[in-house]
């Protein structure tokens, strides 16, 4: 129903041309699986909240970077500055290589190499946007992240001057500006969705063993740490 | 556990206040020398002026504008980089942090004046001394050798022009020529290192020589991610390369320069290349400044100050310290425990436990990246090992794709956290 109404739409506004017609067409209950590679940093739906990356309800139509309780990179508050508007080619484009449209930005992810994946998240996303043709009871499709931590550990208030000394071991890979050359960017984070991360590390549940490594050797108090310094690095 | 943390870091900065005013009654700001600008040298300059915030003088001296790393100089021999990619500057340094950058070599430690000699004339004085001068190669270690003979059998060690003399040579082999190289003894600069470069002239001559050969004499019976390497080199470059460990004579070797042979186990063999890495030991200024013994400088692993001199640190390649392998990343490592030991030394700024860690990634051929680490703590005796990981063989091209991936990120992270 729901796919049906967005490729009739689309089609009607754009017409164009068919390449253009074919760049947008998606299926949007396809591209709420492909939008499991972004839960992880983006929520949307009702009650989704910037997390790592801003919320991504409303996103057509909006100035890229023009989010004002968001701490954008940078790259993205440059490619705010050039204009850049969220509609389906602009999103087509960035989601297709983030690096190739902005080197620098936060966005740690490669992209969605095969265009049908990608007109299908476009589809997805384009449900949680009002203009010009609302889907106002959207779902609350906003995954939190799973995870089984002890409510005292998210509370840790961390040392923040501790985690400035222990942030020098994650900047050997990770960089402070938060660019991403391979290794993604770990500055504003919100607290809470770092010490997940940390622990899902430090308990081999997310995979990557140097994590694992540096993890494992963290304290509650390391984590929260690092998580309240990266939190709010100065640029 | 928490409370005793604390109560531990509480007693250090305690100790590392009291010290403080000693420094400071002696007039001006605190001083700090950092002679090397590389891994462990340019971290530990940026990390002491960054986080003092100008409490502290810090002067950086290096001979060379343009620092080419080692890391990723194997890469540029396989056409993966361009020698570009490799020049850092230290501009940043200066005008971001402060540091006074002085293109000069250390020629001399007065360590009861505390100043460093300059060739170009003159002396720095110092409160806290870093020496972070690298490798320098053990004379006489592969007979018929030495650095006067270093154009016709390279070692491309320390990256630079080395390395670009030893790519001109690769190129100019002729079709089935032989790439010798002759590996160094434990313990040397990245442990990996040769062997990433094995992999790499290989790929380059399998692209461009592939009845070229490629013959490694080795004094050592196993090394760095053994495994992996010749798994790696029996999928790629079947049949291109002959290693010849210790078991078969490859420690006994002699090279003649001018004739361009090399002789393993009495064998003379004529080649095209011969790639000589020498024995190593500590960057010279670190013998000059007496804190060496035998070719290495022993150090604490608490704060990587010197055995022979609690107002000298050595960092990096030329420091012996335990277990951690000799690295850029370790270098950058211990540059960062020295630097909060330092600054907690001369300002009285906390001081935390210190925790090492250090991960090797080597490329073995398009995408195909392989890594090793390890983390680290001080004990009383050492620099030890905690725990570690290695990447597996017959892993799937996706996680060997993956890990190359890392490695590019991880390259653009440690020279951003040396110079910007």
């Amino acid at each position: 129903m729901r796919q049906f109404l967005f490729t009739a739409v689309i089609t009607a506004c754009l017409g164009a041309t068919s390449a253009q017609a074919e760049a947008v067409q998606g299926d949007a209950a396809a591209g709420e699986k492909v939008f499991a590679k972004c839960s992880g940093c983006h929520q949307v739906g009702s009650g989704a909240k910037h997390r790592v990356g801003p919320h991504l309800n409303g996103i057509f139509g909006m100035a890229a970077g023009s989010h004002e309780e968001f701490r954008y990179s940078k790259a993205f508050q440059r490619l705010g500055s050039t204009g850049l508007e969220w509609h389906a080619d602009t999103l087509d484009a960035f989601l297709e290589n983030p690096r190739a449209m902005s080197r620098g930005t936060r966005m740690s992810f490669p992209g969605v190499k095969d265009a049908d994946d990608r007109a299908n998240l476009i589809a997805y996303l384009r449900t949680f946007s009002d203009n010009p043709a609302d889907i106002p009871e959207a779902d609350p499709t906003a995954q939190v992240l799973d995870h089984n931590l002890d409510p005292a550990i998210l509370a840790l208030v961390g040392d923040r001057e501790y985690g400035e000394y222990l942030s020098s071991e994650c900047t050997t890979c990770h960089q402070a500006s938060g660019g991403d050359s391979g290794i993604p960017s770990i500055v504003y984070w919100p607290e809470e969705d770092f010490v997940i991360a940390m622990h899902a590390y430090k308990e081999k549940v997310r995979p990557n063993p140097v994590m694992q490594l540096v993890a494992g050797r963290l304290g509650d108090e390391e984590i929260a740490a690092l998580a309240a310094y990266f939190a709010t690095i100065e640029d | 556990m928490d409370m005793k943390r604390r109560a531990f870091l509480g007693a250090v900065a305690a100790s590392a206040t009291l010290a403080a005013p000693m420094v400071r009654a002696m007039g001006g700001k605190p001083r700090v020398v950092v002679v090397g600008g590389g891994s462990g040298g340019a971290t530990a300059a940026r990390y002491i002026a960054k986080d003092s915030k100008g409490e502290i003088d810090v002067t950086l001296i290096e001979p060379t504008r343009t620092y080419y790393t080692c890391y990723f100089s194997n890469l540029y021999l396989g056409g993966f980089k361009e020698m570009d990619d490799l020049g850092h500057t230290y501009g940043g340094l200066a005008a971001n942090h402060g540091i006074n950058v002085v293109h000069d070599w250390a020629v001399g430690v007065d360590r009861d004046a505390k100043t460093v000699a300059l060739a170009g004339g003159g002396s720095v004085p110092y409160d806290k001394l870093i020496l972070s001068p690298g490798i320098d190669f053990v004379d006489g270690a592969v007979a018929g050798w030495s650095t006067a003979s270093q154009n016709k059998m390279p070692h491309a060690y320390k990256a630079g022009s080395q390395t670009e003399l030893l790519k001109a040579q690769l190129e100019a082999m002729p079709q089935g020529g032989t790439y010798a190289m002759v590996a160094p003894p434990n313990p040397y600069r990245c442990p990996p290192g040769p062997y990433e470069r094995v992999s790499m002239v290989a790929h380059y001559l399998k692209n461009n020589n592939p009845t070229a050969k490629i013959i490694v004499a080795d004094p050592k019976p196993k090394f760095s991610k053994m495994a992996l390497f010749q798994e790696g080199w029996n999928n790629h470059y079947a049949g291109m390369i002959d290693w010849i460990g210790d078991d078969f004579g490859g420690g006994n070797v002699e090279v003649n320069p001018d004739e361009m042979t090399l002789s393993i186990d009495g064998e003379v063999m004529n080649v095209d290349v011969c790639n000589v890495i020498p024995a190593m030991k500590a960057g010279r200024i670190a013998e000059l400044a007496g804190v060496t013994d035998g070719n290495w400088a022993p150090v604490n692993a608490v704060d990587m100050s010197s055995k022979a001199d609690p107002d000298i640190h050595v960092l990096g390649d030329a420091s012996q310290q335990g277990d951690m392998p000799k690295s850029g990343f370790s270098a950058n490592s211990q540059a960062k425990v020295c630097a909060n030991a330092v600054r907690g030394a001369l300002t009285g700024s906390r001081v935390f436990p210190a925790k090492f860690s250090n991960t090797c990634w080597s490329l073995i051929s398009t995408n195909d990246g392989v890594k090793v680490g390890a983390t680290y703590e001080a004990t009383e005796e050492k620099i030890a090992k905690v725990d570690g990981f290695i990447s597996q063989t017959g892993e799937s091209a996706d996680v060997r794709e993956a890990t190359y991936q890392e490695s590019e990120g991880w390259y653009s992270g440690i020279v951003a956290d040396m110079f910007a």
